[in-house]
């Protein structure tokens, strides 16, 4: 085990680095860039850098390497060893004593401030990581910066699920006896069938009433209203076309028949809910729950 | 009945059998038939059932039957179980037959797996109701039943657990179970992963690759043969009003299981017994809600009582009604069913791992939520 908090202390005993001198002096044609790429328009900037800038004049460049007691740099290590392996800024203060002037050659010590952790934050358990830079010209200290990083163990991302498009879901079979049903969701209509002799009300439907044994089945369309009867919460295995976990509710609907159906929401035996239609194709449209206010 | 079950055999019980469904079935009988003294010239029939591979005359050509007076089929998966040793029977005394073996083989884990979604199942127009829904797997299927009946009952997953909890317990002295020796707790079963909720993992029996054969033949016949005969007391099948195919959602009362009334009906009835005569249940236990509710249907217990029935430890080895001695399908083996009638030949016969002292009457029960079937063995 590596002791962090130990081992951030040695380093911010250690105080401030050696100067590391910039690559280039300050110079017009760096201050052109810059200020194009950030879309600065202000005419001031000829022969002075912008404020903001300090930091650009002591980069490393493409190649560079920190230096050996750079003290975010043996920071960084340790927390990587630590399995803290990803980063992310968080803040910059800086400070800014004068204006630069080209030609002024600059140089930047860097000391470890503090190291503050472990803390839980959305993108997992991590550090935070405080330096103190200045930027010297001589022994003049031009602009100061506190600068902070937050060092983290990136989080256990879930199991990416596995695309479920609506298309994928199992197609019901129809047949004579059924197609008025799935002609009625394609028209946003619930029908259950209805016995053309005695009236009886049955869903599932079939072709031959079994109260009066008539063989002519008409429906009527129902409100669309009624309450769980029972559900599941399906959790494995996979289904076509669904994320798990998801409920599958069966509903007794007001007119009295029950029908199974996917519910949009916490269940709970006896609640009211009420349907909604969700188009899958030309062909297919999907009764399923959602809960309703009770009136 | 005039019938008798007098061989046993079976495969090993695994989860990658490494040999065809085929030759599964094939070893299952032939070691069937050298448990019952008898050859494959002697057999005459065969019965399997629904959802299994191997048709009757591949099995026959494997084993080399020369002829075949009997065969048939029984609808309904595992509800099927106790109704080919029915249909055996049937052809024994009428004649069709002599000897009826009674199988089931198959690579139900490392091939064709029964818990996944059968997408292929939605072609059937009943199934139209449940499968586009998302309800598509037999666990989804039997905890809508097992939600309500929590609801009405008062009955809790713990309740359902402790059904788990004396599967696993009996498994893990049976050297042939798959659980042998791994016997679990109740906080073991209340720390498994949701599968449908309210079903965990341990609520839901295995899936399992191998096979099981049965050789029936007449009483009279029987007699001539090696082994103590497991006697056909009663057979039946039961499917009741508004039967679906483990979604019958559509009755006024989804705690029942109205098809095992009509089973539990036929049976006390035709065997002459009744329930205290009954000293090992084997009861069919592909899902822990339903074995509450079949103890009910059976008449052990009153409406919504399993709970405190269990409580009671009447289904241990020493209570009054001994539950799935073999370990059932949670715990040895998922045969559908299969496995749990050869415990009940065993337990007649007084040779089970887990035997229950002085066994008269052995009921069996086959797969719930389906149209089912039950059995009544007993002595002579």
């Amino acid at each position: 085990m590596i002791d962090i908090e130990k081992e951030a202390a040695r380093i911010a005993e250690q105080g401030e680095c050696a100067p590391r001198l910039a690559r280039d002096p300050v110079n017009q044609p760096m201050i052109n860039n810059w200020l194009e790429a950030l879309g600065d328009e202000h005419p001031g900037y000829d022969g002075v850098a912008p404020p903001a800038m300090v930091q650009v004049w002591t980069m490393a460049g493409l190649h560079g390497q920190r230096t050996l007691d750079d003290p975010l740099g043996q920071m960084m290590t340790i927390l990587d060893e630590a399995g803290y392996t990803s980063v992310v800024a968080t803040n910059s203060d800086q400070t800014y004593h004068r204006y630069l002037e080209v030609g002024e050659h600059l140089s930047v010590t860097t000391s470890l401030e503090d190291v503050t952790g472990p803390k839980r934050t959305g993108l997992g358990e991590g550090w935070f990581v405080t330096t103190r830079s200045t930027w010297w010209v001589g022994d003049e200290a031009v602009a100061e910066m506190r600068f902070r990083v937050l060092k983290f163990k990136p989080a256990q991302k879930p199991e990416p699920r596995p695309e479920a498009p609506k298309a994928q879901a199992i197609r019901p079979s129809v047949n004579r006896d059924t197609e008025y049903f799935w002609e009625g969701t394609r028209q946003h209509e619930l029908r259950i069938q209805r016995c053309g002799g005695c009236g009886l009300l049955r869903h599932p439907p079939g072709p031959m009433c079994p109260e009066c044994g008539a063989t002519k089945p008409k429906y009527l369309v129902s409100d669309g209203n009624g309450v769980i009867y029972s559900y599941v919460v399906h959790h494995h295995p996979q289904v076509p076309g669904r994320q798990t976990p998801f409920v599958i509710a069966l509903v007794e609907l007001d007119e009295g028949v029950r029908m199974l159906g996917e519910f949009d929401g916490e269940p709970k035996i006896g609640q009211r809910v009420e349907v909604v239609f969700t188009k899958v194709d030309d062909e297919l449209t999907m009764p399923s729950w959602r809960p309703r206010a009770d009136r | 009945m005039n019938a008798a079950i007098v061989g046993i055999g079976a495969t090993d019980f695994s989860k990658d059998s490494g040999r065809s469904e085929l030759q599964l079935a094939a070893e299952a009988v032939r070691a069937a038939l050298e448990d019952a003294g008898l050859t494959p010239s002697d057999v005459d029939g065969l019965v399997s059932f629904t959802m299994d591979t191997n048709a009757e005359i591949a099995v026959a050509r494997e084993l080399g039957i020369p002829e075949l007076t009997f065969f048939s089929r029984v609808h309904y998966g595992g509800g099927a179980a106790c109704a080919t040793v029915q249909q055996a029977a049937m052809a024994v005394e009428t004649g069709a037959a002599e000897v009826v073996v009674c199988y089931r083989a198959f690579n139900e884990r490392s091939g064709h797996r029964f818990g996944q979604v059968q997408t292929a199942a939605a072609a059937n127009i009943d199934n139209s109701w449940s499968y586009p829904m998302g309800l598509g797997t037999p666990a989804a299927m039997v905890a809508m039943f097992a939600q309500r009946y929590m609801h009405e009952y008062g009955a809790t997953s713990e309740d359902f657990g402790r059904i788990a909890v004396i599967d696993r317990k009996h498994a893990a002295t049976n050297p042939h179970a798959w659980f042998h020796d791994r016997p679990i707790t109740l906080d073991d079963h209340q720390s498994s992963r949701w599968i449908a909720e309210p079903l965990r993992l341990l609520d839901c029996c295995q899936e399992s690759d191998g096979g099981v054969a049965l050789v029936v033949t007449s009483a009279q016949r029987a007699k001539d043969l090696p082994n103590e005969p497991a006697h056909v007391k009663a057979a039946t099948q039961g499917s009741s009003a508004d039967q679906f195919t483990m979604t019958s959602y559509y009755r006024d009362d989804l705690t029942r299981l109205p098809e095992m009334g009509v089973v539990a009906r036929g049976l006390w009835e035709r065997s002459g017994i009744t329930r205290s005569d009954v000293d090992v249940a084997v009861l069919y236990d592909h899902f822990t809600p339903f074995v509450l509710v079949q103890l009910e249907e059976l008449g052990f217990c009153g409406r919504g009582e399993a709970k405190d029935f269990i409580r009671t430890g009447a289904l241990e080895l020493d209570g009054d009604l001994p539950l799935n001695p073999h370990g059932g399908q949670l715990g040895e083996a998922y045969l559908h069913g299969m496995n749990g009638i050869a415990e009940g030949v065993r337990q007649i016969r007084g040779t089970a791992v887990n035997q229950v002292a002085n066994v008269g009457h052995v009921l069996v029960t086959a797969g719930t939520g389906v149209p089912t079937s039950g059995l009544v063995l007993g002595q002579a």
